[in-house]
């Protein structure tokens, strides 16, 4: 694509991470993924990696893309360009060999309510080829008790609980959890974490979609952090809190209008975006130098300067440039 | 990647169907709404019309035949009908709405398997009211017996593949389960009227019947009828139904949405 990565500090981040990804055989590639609706772009040119027994984080706010990526990865949905492979096979034109090595836990995707537990486990165990022991796995889960309960009758942390099982029966080598812990209390939340590092122990790759800074952060070994349809940076959590700390954040109000890629395509910036008249640029090392002088060049002045310095907790709206659909998840 | 496989083998394959269709009847059973309109009312019907001792009689206004004789097929189709137009939609349309459909597709087995097997399970449902219906009201209420066992076979599967896929219509029209029972339901009465519900065929007036017969209801029951009670039926109602069979068929396959 024309644009460059938008922060040059966090795509060479990416590039090592990528590097220890090649070390195996991955699990999960994508290039250059595009997916547009009518006008809207939801996915942007996302390019990412995941090693097989990694559990890589796909983290955004709502809205980002991160959903329409991975239903796309999992050939749920066509995408207008770019190639994806799970352990090496096209989920466009292998879908049954696909679905049989891939779990998938849906954000959307209730059961019937007058099945009960049992009968639902049953029937998905039979889908597959190789499938997991329902015992096992509903007593890891903490479902062992369920098994003979209608679905109807099951809380949502239950709920959740048998979508993660559902996604697991099949013994898949990579399971795609989309928004596990979404509306799951903390205890239960703390829980499924648990269960996700085990059955990563068990050599499963984990692909998880979450819009929880904590979540990414206690679990994963990678982060993406996606935007917009776009892959904003790479890399582990603990190295994107470290660029985010360090990162800067400048406020102004520009005397005229110009195209944002005047600024996106500097280095220093990261993140522009508008609020009201304002302009809002994430970025770091030498940020306001830079902006202001390259608008200067351009002849435009930038007015009620305001420099913020960021915060962990600021990590997240600081990447994605977003604050309002993303303040019940940082909380 | 050569430990991958392409698909489940034969036998496995059809150890998930069934238990597909298994779970499909657990839930009908559990939520018998479809089986009380489909078998349950038309058997009511049935048993109801066979005691009243007027409607035994011949009667010169239906050819000669009792009243009971020509509201056996009707009956017959009422079932169908129920089974068709509100028993196989409702429970698609409400697995499209919960992303039932979309969770399936996730697995190794296509989603249209549950299409498939709520087929299986609604024609099992039908075969078991027809059996009813047609069975009782011969042995026990002494309705006529059919003249042509062979026409009313043909009657019936062309009507199973005339009515379903107006069902399966109406599943795709309909975005939500409560949509497609209405759609269903609306669907439901006026076909029934043509297919002589209150005003048997016989004793319709000339330009009612001429409509009747190419409605995929009045088509049923003047097939069945006729295997009833003359002989081997008519062409013009079996192409009517085949026609539907069709036309429907190919609408609902194109207009079906899975999500």
């Amino acid at each position: 694509m024309a644009i460059a990565p938008p922060l040059s500090k966090e795509s060479t981040a990416a590039h090592s991470g990528w590097g220890t990804a090649m070390s195996k055989r991955p699990a999960v590639e994508i290039a250059h993924l595009r997916k547009t609706y009518g006008t809207l772009t939801a996915v942007d040119d996302i390019s990412l990696s995941v090693a097989e027994g990694e559990i890589f984080g796909i983290l955004g706010p709502n809205g980002a893309g991160k959903t329409t990526t991975v239903e796309c990865a999992i050939g749920l949905r066509p995408f207008d360009a770019g190639t994806i492979r799970l352990l090496g096979l096209d989920p466009l034109t292998q879908r049954d060999e696909v679905h049989e090595v891939v779990g998938v836990q849906l954000q959307s995707g209730a059961l019937p309510d007058k099945l009960k537990v049992r009968e639902i486990l049953d029937m998905f165990q039979s889908f597959y080829r190789q499938p997991a022991d329902v015992r096992e796995l509903t007593n890891v889960l903490g479902l062992t008790e369920k098994l003979g309960d209608y679905y109807k009758t099951l809380s949502g942390g239950q709920r959740q609980r048998l979508a993660i099982a559902l996604a697991l029966i099949g013994n898949p080598k990579i399971a795609v959890l989309d928004e596990m812990t979404t509306g799951l209390d903390p205890q239960a939340r703390r829980d499924t974490w648990e269960l996700i590092k085990d059955i990563r122990d068990r050599g499963v790759t984990i692909v998880l979609v979450t819009h929880f800074m904590e979540e990414a952060e206690r679990l994963c070994d990678r982060v993406a952090l996606v935007d917009r349809g776009r892959l904003v940076a790479l890399d582990t959590p603990a190295r994107l809190a470290a660029q985010a700390r360090g990162g800067k954040q400048v406020r102004f109000v520009p005397s005229d209008r110009f195209d944002d890629r005047l600024l996106t395509d500097l280095p220093e910036v990261s993140v522009v975006q508008h609020d009201g008249q304002h302009m809002v640029v994430n970025g770091t090392g030498e940020l306001v130098n830079a902006v202001i002088l390259t608008l200067a060049a351009a002849g435009i002045a930038a007015r009620d300067v305001e420099l913020v310095s960021l915060n962990l907790e600021d990590a997240f709206v600081k990447l994605t440039g977003r604050h309002s659909d993303t303040e019940g998840a940082m909380s | 990647m050569s430990a991958l496989s392409l698909s489940l083998p034969i036998a496995a394959r059809r150890t998930a169907f069934g238990k597909i269709v298994r779970n499909e009847a657990r839930l009908a059973w559990r939520r018998p709404v479809g089986l009380i309109a489909g078998v349950g009312i038309p058997v009511l019907l049935m048993i109801i019309f066979g005691n009243i001792t007027a409607f035994k009689q011949p009667s010169p206004l239906v050819g000669g035949y009792s009243l009971f004789d020509v509201y056996v097929p009707i009956l017959a189709v009422f079932a169908m009908a129920m089974i068709a137009l509100l028993g196989l939609p409702v429970p698609l349309a409400s697995y499209r709405e919960l992303g039932f459909l979309r969770r399936l597709s996730t697995t190794p087995v296509p989603r249209s398997w549950l299409l498939a097997a709520q087929g299986v399970l609604q024609l099992g449902v039908a075969l078991i009211a027809l059996a009813v219906i047609f069975g009782v009201s011969i042995e026990e209420f002494g309705a006529h017996a059919p003249v042509s066992p062979g026409g009313l076979v043909l009657s019936i599967a062309l009507s199973v593949a005339g009515l379903f896929p107006i069902g399966l219509m109406v599943a795709a029209l309909a975005r939500t389960a409560n949509a497609a029972s209405i759609i269903g339901r609306l669907a439901f009465f006026p076909l029934m009227f043509f297919a002589g519900l209150w005003l048997p065929q016989d004793l319709m007036p000339t330009l009612l019947r001429d409509i009747s017969n190419y409605t995929p209801l009045g088509a049923a029951v003047q097939a069945m009828q006729s295997s009833m009670l003359t002989g081997f039926p008519p062409v013009a109602p079996l192409l009517v139904l085949a026609g539907y069979a069709v036309v429907f068929g190919f609408l609902a396959r194109r207009y079906f949405r899975w999500e």
